[in-house]
């Protein structure tokens, strides 16, 4: 369960995000859409106690994010490059969450065997180092890496930009697949309503920092959806 | 279209390094580039008068020329580690209407103007004048300066086409020190040839045209090779090495500081900048050397032996230390949103210097042939080291809000420094500095280490508390530290 309350951000005069109140249940699949500078990101970044809120709290199964550390434990992001070491190897890397998230060796590459054909064999025994691998194959390693460890929540921030229509219909059965015991609960941004759209269950609308649609997906949200940004 | 490139870079300059540098380090370059100036300068104006005085019966052109050769070999090796060439961002112009011939040529001709080019000339023109007005002929000494000034560019595209390889530095240094030996041992004269080649630029003027030449043939190289270079997959495309994992098993002992330590241990050997501070800590071992085996300091000023005593096992500490955790700078997001304490990175980071320290304190042994006081000097300098200065490092490295990017190159890097790096010299020398100081002075000798050794003490007996306090400043800051850290040149 994830709970903002009366949350906003200003830099300066100008107000980038403003939520009075949002519930996100355990176990639901949670789109976030909007156009550039709607505040997906800023939202992201105070749900993992990057930004210090200008007013109000989330808070992240009953800890409060920028009160307790707490919340990492269970909590796996992946926002952007800067979320990964690029002098590190992948496998290093995913070693390196694996130990900072209580996996051993065997954990970490049973975890990893699972994605085979996400990785696409461009990951795993390459010899490269993170920050010589093209932008979508570092998006591919970031994104299982916030998965690591039986995360309680996930945070994806625009996980299909960039990613090749193959590799995107693999990362949506990916999340369709981590959620379908609604044990936990995944956060995607995106600008791709269709995307969102097929793996969430809820969509939220944002614009210019306020809440402007919340919607339960059914075969009609994406008709809604284009009609709302189309206007 | 040069003004336009020209506009380019005026604006990348002020648009970032001018910025990113911050104020104080570019006033602490240009006294730099001053400092050298004058000297050069100076060396120019009296150097005629100084060996005239010197050698009376010998003609201070001639021996000028006859040391020139050593000079040449000299100011290349001196390019070849300091001067890169000088790169455009010409990524975005390569798909634009630009010729590749225009891009080139400008590169090229900036080159010319670099400061190791001007830098020599401060020394050849006022020595030119003084030789004038001492009565040499004056179309002889324009030829001679002329023929100076095209080998000074000569040198410096030379410098462009043997700079990627290895190879030419070895060579460079060997003949640099073959001819030093040849002529100190007296083997063989190099003066002479040095004498035939340099005396001829003088005795006929006309010969400047040699050096003309030379430079033509240099010029026309870099272009061929530069032009051949002028694609996305060639000179731009930065090489990728390939990976190379080691076995780090063996810091599982270290439990759950583990995981970090590999992860800097790893920061430390795959990036440049890191990687050179590395081995500079082995340099600043012999830094004790210089003041040690002079006695002025041992009668005069006792308190700068232990400066140097602190920088024989302290140089990793310091250098590596001072900008923690600017390291991380790059993905210092994930690390504060991962399942990670903040208690933890920092003991990685304090058992990393502690360890590297005591190392180097064991590799300073030899130092007992300065005498055991020599020898007790470094000992307490390094308990001092690690028991306070390594806290202070941590502690200082709050303050840090300056991103470093690790791939960029690391000798005379200033990215990531600021004030703070000048400010914490002064506790982490002068304190034990003026503790010696005292007790050595009211006191004893003995007093004075112990005093140093006891701070150290202390501050290792105190670890955690300080630890804790030193948490809480880093939480306190995270928020402006990850806003910094976040901000790309």
């Amino acid at each position: 369960m994830i709970q903002a309350k009366n949350i906003s951000k200003k830099y300066g005069s100008t107000e980038v995000l403003n939520i009075p109140q949002l519930d996100i249940p355990k176990g639901q699949s949670f789109g976030l859409v909007g156009n550039n500078g709607a505040g997906k990101t800023t939202l992201f970044n105070l749900l993992l106690d990057l930004i210090r809120p200008t007013t109000g709290s989330i808070e992240n199964h009953n800890v409060v994010v920028n009160k307790s550390e707490d919340w990492k434990i269970f909590t796996g992001s992946f926002i952007d490059e800067s979320f990964l070491i690029g002098y590190l190897t992948p496998e290093e890397y995913f070693d390196f969450i694996g130990d900072l998230r209580g996996m051993n060796k065997a954990d970490v590459q049973a975890f990893l065997s699972q994605f085979d054909d996400f990785f696409n064999g461009e990951i795993l025994g390459k010899k490269k180092y993170l920050r010589d691998l093209s932008k979508g194959n570092q998006k591919k390693a970031g994104i299982i890496a916030a998965m690591m460890g039986n995360p309680q929540v996930v945070i994806l921030d625009e996980p299909f930009a960039n990613l090749d229509p193959t590799t995107q219909f693999r990362l949506k059965s990916i999340i369709k697949k981590l959620t379908e015991n609604n044990e936990v609960t995944v956060l995607v941004s995106s600008h791709d309503l269709s995307h969102v759209n097929e793996v969430c269950k809820r969509i939220v609308v944002l614009d210019k920092g306020n809440v402007v649609n919340d919607i339960q997906t059914s075969p009609e949200t994406l008709k809604e959806l284009e009609s709302y940004f189309s206007a | 279209m040069i003004s336009r490139f020209l506009n380019l870079e005026w604006k990348q300059f002020f648009r970032s390094m001018f910025w990113q540098k911050g104020i104080l380090i570019n006033i602490l370059m240009g006294l730099f580039v001053l400092y050298f100036a004058i000297a050069f300068l100076s060396i120019g104006v009296g150097g005629f008068y100084f060996l005239k005085k010197q050698y009376p019966e010998q003609d201070p052109l001639k021996i000028i020329n006859s040391l020139m050769l050593f000079f040449i070999i000299g100011d290349l090796i001196f390019r070849y580690i300091m001067q890169k060439l000088p790169v455009m961002n010409i990524k975005p112009m390569l798909a634009l209407p630009i010729k590749k011939s225009k891009l080139v040529n400008y590169i090229l001709t900036k080159s010319a103007f670099s400061f190791f080019n001007v830098l020599g000339m401060f020394f050849y023109i006022p020595f030119a004048i003084v030789l004038i007005k001492e009565g040499y002929g004056i179309s002889n000494i324009l030829g001679w300066l002329a023929a100076m000034f095209f080998i000074i560019l000569s040198a410096n595209y030379l410098n462009f086409l043997i700079n990627k390889n290895n190879i030419a530095l070895v060579v460079l240094t060997v003949l640099l020190g073959g001819t030093v030996a040849l002529q100190y041992f007296g083997i063989y004269d190099i003066t002479k040839i040095s004498s035939f080649l340099f005396d001829g630029l003088y005795v006929n003027p006309i010969y400047f045209l040699i050096p003309i030449a030379l430079l033509v043939g240099l010029y026309y190289l870099n272009y061929k090779q530069l032009a051949n270079q002028v694609y996305l997959d060639d000179a731009i495309a930065t090489k990728t090495k390939e990976a190379t994992s080691s076995d780090l098993s063996f810091v599982n002992r270290f439990g759950s500081l583990a995981p970090f330590i590999k992860n800097d241990m790893r920061q430390i050997w795959r990036n440049k900048r890191t990687k050179t501070i590395f081995f500079m800590s082995f340099l600043f071992l012999f830094y004790g050397i210089i003041f040690f085996s002079n006695k002025v300091y041992e009668e005069k000023m006792p308190a700068f032996l232990i400066f140097a005593a602190l920088f024989v096992t302290g140089g990793f500490a310091i250098n590596y230390g001072q900008f923690i955790p600017a390291w991380d700078s790059a993905h210092y997001r994930m690390i504060m949103s991962q399942n990670i304490r903040y208690r933890k990175f920092l003991e990685s980071k304090w058992l990393l210097m502690a360890i590297v320290t005591f190392v180097l304190y064991i590799l300073s042994i030899p130092y007992l042939y300065y005498g055991v006081d020599k020898f007790l000097m470094i000992t307490a300098g390094a308990v001092f080291n690690i028991g306070f200065n390594t806290l202070f490092l941590l502690f200082a490295g709050s303050f840090n809000r300056k991103r470093i990017d690790l791939n960029a190159s690391g000798f005379g890097n200033t990215q990531g420094t600021s004030a703070t790096q000048f400010l914490i010299i002064i506790p982490m020398m002068g304190i034990p500095m003026f503790l010696f100081w005292i007790f050595n002075k009211y006191v004893s000798f003995n007093a004075g280490i112990i005093a140093i050794a006891a701070v150290g003490i202390i501050a290792f007996i105190f670890k955690n508390y300080f630890m804790n306090l030193i948490e809480k400043k880093y939480i306190k800051d995270k928020y402006a530290a990850i806003h910094a850290f976040n901000q790309k040149k």
